[in-house]
């Protein structure tokens, strides 16, 4: 039996009870691994309890795929032993840099898309799923930055990985408009050109100007409700390439469960319009 | 032997890496980021690794937080997290040194107290995160021998973590901060000591006084419970032997009990 993923939630600590007790048919939640690496204690204990009822996602911010470099081997058991623990639903990564020489900078920080590049990031991802048995999917940046030296294209780019190491995609629809409004580019022509026969999850979240830029420069902080022209984008990709689970980020000024339930709620019934078709 | 040029993949990382702590864009940005680092947007990249460093120090270091106000805090933790970002995604372990680095802190010198509480805090991560294991249950003890319990083995439950602070009541202070309790500087300026344990779901913590300290000092370097009560005695000449092993057994402070068979 698979169960069907509609609209899932990211999990706060703060939302534990409310989670436990939300019986919504085919919520999920999604975590970042990384604070729940620890030997024991009562964080594992929630996250087993939630498991318990509802689907798991694992998104991790840590294993710094886009570095020169080989993943952490000690962060990369971590993630094993939990993938291991929690057998979540779905598994995903960043394309994108965070530990580096040593170093963990906690943020996702952009490269030149060569390919030398590439060719390190599919290394690393074929790692990746080789280590945890699992398929995993790589999802696209935010974008701030102008970078000269971009060989590839971001959609060519990740759709060689998928070639080259059979990884899947999750596919941020606030990363695409914030990235299309800084850097001057379409979002539509974007989402429209991306390879939707392998994306695995997409994401929602709301953005929020610059507090000494305003509007000339969008920062994803994850502290708003979906912005209407989000909403737009999200209801033109899934009637292109059909339903995916969908995730509702939220990770600053956190509002209260109901109202993050609500915001689900509006994704899911989007999301349902061609689960209806299909059926 | 040769040791390879790194390629621009490495070469870029290490300028961005630079850059991100250069607060300035001055001279020492190396080339191979300076169209980058001189865009306003890159300020978002230094904010975001600046914020989540802080917003991690002040999650793990809440009493430390409260007792100074959110504003001195952030400004001690940036004054940290530039000298030591972190080295590992689990934020949770953010700042091992942080008590170290409070005291030799010079703004901190009117916090004499301040060190002593960054360690609490830290112990109470430690305790929260340990595995899971059931505490050893006072009754296994009860039930020895009174000829044979010098040679027992207390061994410490993964999750007890305890201090001795000589310089001052710094588990009051921590404990009434970590209890969102007022604190108004109402207490006797003495020697304090903490026991924090995780025996059930969540971590608890008592006062403990030098004697036993010293006892699980003891016990965690294997020593027998004769081996324990000695140093408890040493710390401590009018320590309350029995009381105190009752006292340790009831926080969870164990998580077995073995026999020491080279002492028969």
């Amino acid at each position: 039996m698979t169960m069907v993923l509609t609209a899932g939630l990211g999990l706060k600590p703060q939302h534990y009870d409310a989670a436990l007790a939300c019986p919504a048919a085919g919520l999920w939640f999604e975590v970042h691994p990384e604070n729940y690496m620890v030997a024991g204690g009562p964080r594992l204990a929630w996250l087993e309890a939630i498991r318990s009822i509802h689907a798991i996602s694992l998104h991790g911010v840590g294993l710094s795929l886009a570095a020169d470099a080989d993943p952490d081997p000690a962060h990369l058991a971590r993630l094993a032993g939990l993938v291991r623990r929690i057998e979540p639903a779905l598994i995903s990564e960043h394309l994108a840099w965070s530990a580096w020489r040593g170093t963990y900078h906690p943020d996702l920080l952009p490269f030149p898309r060569s390919s030398e590049a590439l060719a390190r990031i599919a290394d690393n991802i074929s790692r990746t799923q080789e280590t945890l048995q699992r398929r995993i999917a790589i999802e696209n940046p935010s974008h701030y930055l102008k970078i000269d030296g971009h060989a590839w294209d971001e959609i060519d780019f990740l759709a060689e990985l998928t070639q080259r190491t059979g990884c899947g995609l999750l596919l941020d629809v606030n990363n695409v408009y914030v990235s299309a409004r800084n850097l001057g580019y379409s979002a539509e022509a974007y989402l429209d050109a991306f390879p939707g026969e392998h994306v695995m999850e997409i994401h929602l979240a709301g953005h929020s100007p610059d507090p000494n830029l305003g509007d000339a420069l969008l920062i994803d902080a994850h502290d708003a409700p979906v912005a209407p022209e989000v909403w737009t984008l999200y209801a033109r990709l899934i009637a292109r390439i059909g339903a995916r689970p969908t995730l509702i980020e939220r990770d600053d000024k956190l509002p209260d469960f109901a109202t993050l339930l609500s915001e689900r709620g509006h994704a899911d019934s989007l999301l349902r319009a061609p689960l209806a078709i299909a059926a | 032997m040769n040791t390879p040029m790194p390629g621009a993949l490495a070469r870029f990382q290490d300028a961005f890496a630079l850059a991100l702590l250069t607060p300035e864009p001055a001279a020492a940005i190396p080339f191979e980021v300076a169209a980058i680092t001189t865009q306003p947007a890159f300020a978002v990249y230094r904010n975001t690794v600046m914020k989540g460093c802080v917003d991690a120090l002040q999650a793990n270091y809440p009493a430390v937080a409260r007792l100074v106000g959110e504003e001195w805090f952030r400004a001690a933790a940036a004054v940290y997290a530039r000298g030591a970002l972190p080295a590992d995604p689990t934020l949770l372990r953010y700042g091992a040194d942080f008590a170290g680095f409070l005291a030799r802190f010079e703004p901190a010198t009117e916090y004499p107290y301040l060190p002593g509480v960054a360690r609490l805090d830290r112990l109470w991560t430690e305790a929260h995160s340990a595995a899971d294991e059931a505490a050893l249950d006072p009754a296994t003890v009860a039930g020895i021998a009174p000829d044979a319990l010098a040679n027992i083995v207390l061994h410490p439950h993964p999750s007890a973590r305890w201090a001795w602070f000589a310089d001052g009541p710094i588990y009051t202070i921590w404990s009434r901060n970590r209890a969102d309790e007022p604190f108004d500087g109402d207490f006797d300026w003495r020697p304090e000591g903490a026991l924090l344990a995780r025996p059930r779901d969540a971590v608890e913590w008592v006062a403990l006084d030098s004697a036993g300290c010293a006892f699980l000092d003891a016990c965690a370097a294997d020593g027998t419970l004769g081996a324990a009560a000695q140093a408890a005695l040493l710390a401590r000449s009018d320590a309350d032997l029995a009381g105190l092993l009752e006292n340790l057994l009831r926080a969870g402070a164990f998580v077995k009990m073995s026999l020491n068979c080279s002492h028969p």
